[in-house]
């Protein structure tokens, strides 16, 4: 292994790292404001002008409040939870190309940190094991809101796993191969994946809001309990981390739709970068207008919703593509 | 030298990571503990080249099983100690010892000979997602299926012994239906 490669390697994930976790903090600061503006209200205004300095206000706050761990509470699995949690989201993140490849002084540079060729299987992999933050951190709690909570939580995911994996089983198997970077090029030839899989592209849009638990699915945190779920006993950094790793999974899975489904960023020129950075916008931007348009669903009408309608639904899209593939 | 670095550094881990599992009286910590070592197994198959099992290897074992583990552990009070009932320390850690040094000693036998071929050589070109769909559609196409036959009958009966009541659903009911429901429960116990 050279030099070069291990010294791309360490700043790509220093880059990575700062600039997601930022966007974290920014994209806060977007929800706000976006919800504010669906509400008919101004949201942060008085920290800077249009409040822009609320995120750094934000993270003073958070980052010098007392870190408080209960009494009665498993100490160790308690402070490591919330780490599991920010620190998977950022795992994920290594296999995803988030810019085509560019030349740097004569340098050339891929902005993906491991172009392994299982990509997908390793992207949604780590984010499975995103699982363990609020379920740990709930049971760890002494709490029982928590501990319901993180029943909840895990409800979901698991059963939203089985949604994400079988609908993006049809585009692999169109594909023929699990990076992501082939799924780019793939599509560079054949069109986008969006209009030969429309199915795939709905369900696992659906299930990408499981599983960053956003607001339709918003059951780690039920409303009428008044409490933040999981979350309840936390305070200062410890819960700053759960919401960099929500926000910080939020980015990438925005980025993990276009890239499978979009087009990505198409024949890898400074149009199809920007293009990529736009289709990721939008599907942020989506997570934010959910959550200002609906309330949340009954955890049985979710699992009503996965297991009757939505899983069916993938696993024929499956059959289906494989016998138009066969024939 | 950074796979030999990596290799040691992940044994270390692993190792540790099951020794907390087996040792620990903390339940919570046996189960991180568990899910850790398993994820920490995987980068053996990385450091191996063998990405795809790797990754099933976080999927299925994390994922899966582990969750499962929660929910069982969703019946205990997690956060007390568990009081275990410790038998004869020396015949389990004997048992133990040479447990381990019969694994051991299976898997370093044929390397000590000279005397290893590889049954499935690798193809040309092919990936090692691909070879493991070779070898396992072809080769051990039958232990496969039957794996999947077993699954579906433990589906099966998994669905049969938690489907009791399953048309019920108190969500879905007004007030007066569940309220004849509890009478009915009511009547029963009164009589």
């Amino acid at each position: 292994m050279d030099n070069a490669y291990l010294i791309e390697t360490v700043i790509k994930v220093v880059v990575i790292l700062l600039v997601f976790s930022a966007l974290a903090g920014i994209g806060t600061y977007f929800e706000r404001k976006i919800l504010a503006f669906m509400q008919r209200r101004l949201g942060p205004m008085n920290v800077g002008p249009y409040g822009l300095l609320q995120v750094a206000a934000d993270g003073i706050k958070l980052f010098t409040k007392e870190d408080i761990i209960p009494t009665n509470v498993v100490g160790p699995i308690f402070k490591i939870a919330p780490v599991i949690t920010a620190a998977t989201a950022f795992m994920a993140a290594a296999a995803i190309p988030f810019l085509p490849s560019f030349t740097v002084f004569g340098y050339e540079v891929h902005p993906i940190v491991a172009d392994i060729n299982i990509g997908i299987l390793y992207v949604l992999g780590v984010m499975a094991i995103g699982l363990f933050g609020p379920l740990l951190g709930g049971m760890a709690s002494a709490n029982k809101f928590a501990l319901l909570s993180a029943a909840r939580a895990s409800a979901v995911f698991i059963s939203y796993e089985v949604v994400t994996g079988l609908s993006v089983l049809a585009p692999i198997m169109m594909v023929g191969s699990l990076s992501l970077i082939d799924f780019n090029n793939y599509q560079i030839e054949n069109g986008w994946i969006l209009w030969s899989q429309p199915l795939a592209f709905i369900l696992f849009w659906i299930a990408a809001f499981a599983e960053t638990g956003r607001t339709p699915f918003h059951l780690v945190a039920n409303d009428h309990e008044i409490v933040d779920g999981f979350g309840t006993e936390y305070s200062g950094m410890r819960w700053g981390l759960f919401f960099i790793g929500e926000y910080a999974n939020m980015f990438f899975i925005s980025f993990v739709i276009p890239i499978i489904f979009l087009g990505g960023f198409g024949d890898g020129t400074v149009l199809g970068a920007f293009a990529l950075l736009g289709k990721m916008a939008f599907f942020f931007f989506f997570f934010l207008w959910t959550r200002a348009a609906w309330p949340d669903v009954r955890p049985d009408q979710l699992m009503w919703l996965c297991w009757k309608v939505l899983m069916p639904l993938a696993v024929i899209n499956v059959v289906i593509t494989g016998f138009v593939m066969m024939f | 030298m950074f796979e030999a670095v990596a290799f040691y550094l992940f044994a270390f881990l692993t190792i540790t990571m099951f020794y907390i599992t087996v040792t620990t009286s903390q339940a919570l910590y046996a189960l991180s503990a568990l899910a850790a070592g398993m994820i920490f197994i995987s980068a053996f198959f990385f450091i191996l080249g063998a990405d795809f099992l790797g990754a099933v290897q976080i999927i299925v074992y994390t994922g899966a099983v582990m969750a499962l583990y929660a929910f069982g552990m969703m019946f205990f009070d997690t956060t007390r100690e568990v009081k275990e009932n410790h038998g004869n320390q020396y015949i389990v850690v004997g048992l133990g010892t040479l447990a381990a040094i019969l694994v051991v000693v299976i898997f370093a036998v044929p390397m000590v000979s000279t005397n290893m071929q590889a049954f499935y050589p690798m193809t040309e070109g092919a990936g090692n997602t691909e070879m493991v769909g070779m070898v396992l559609f072809t080769k051990y196409l039958v232990p496969f299926e039957v794996a999947a036959l077993m699954l579906l009958v433990a589906m099966v009966a998994g669905i049969v012994l938690a489907g009791k009541k399953m048309d019920l659903s108190l969500t879905l009911m007004n007030a007066e239906e569940i309220q004849e429901i509890e009478d009915q429960k009511n009547k029963k116990v009164l009589s």
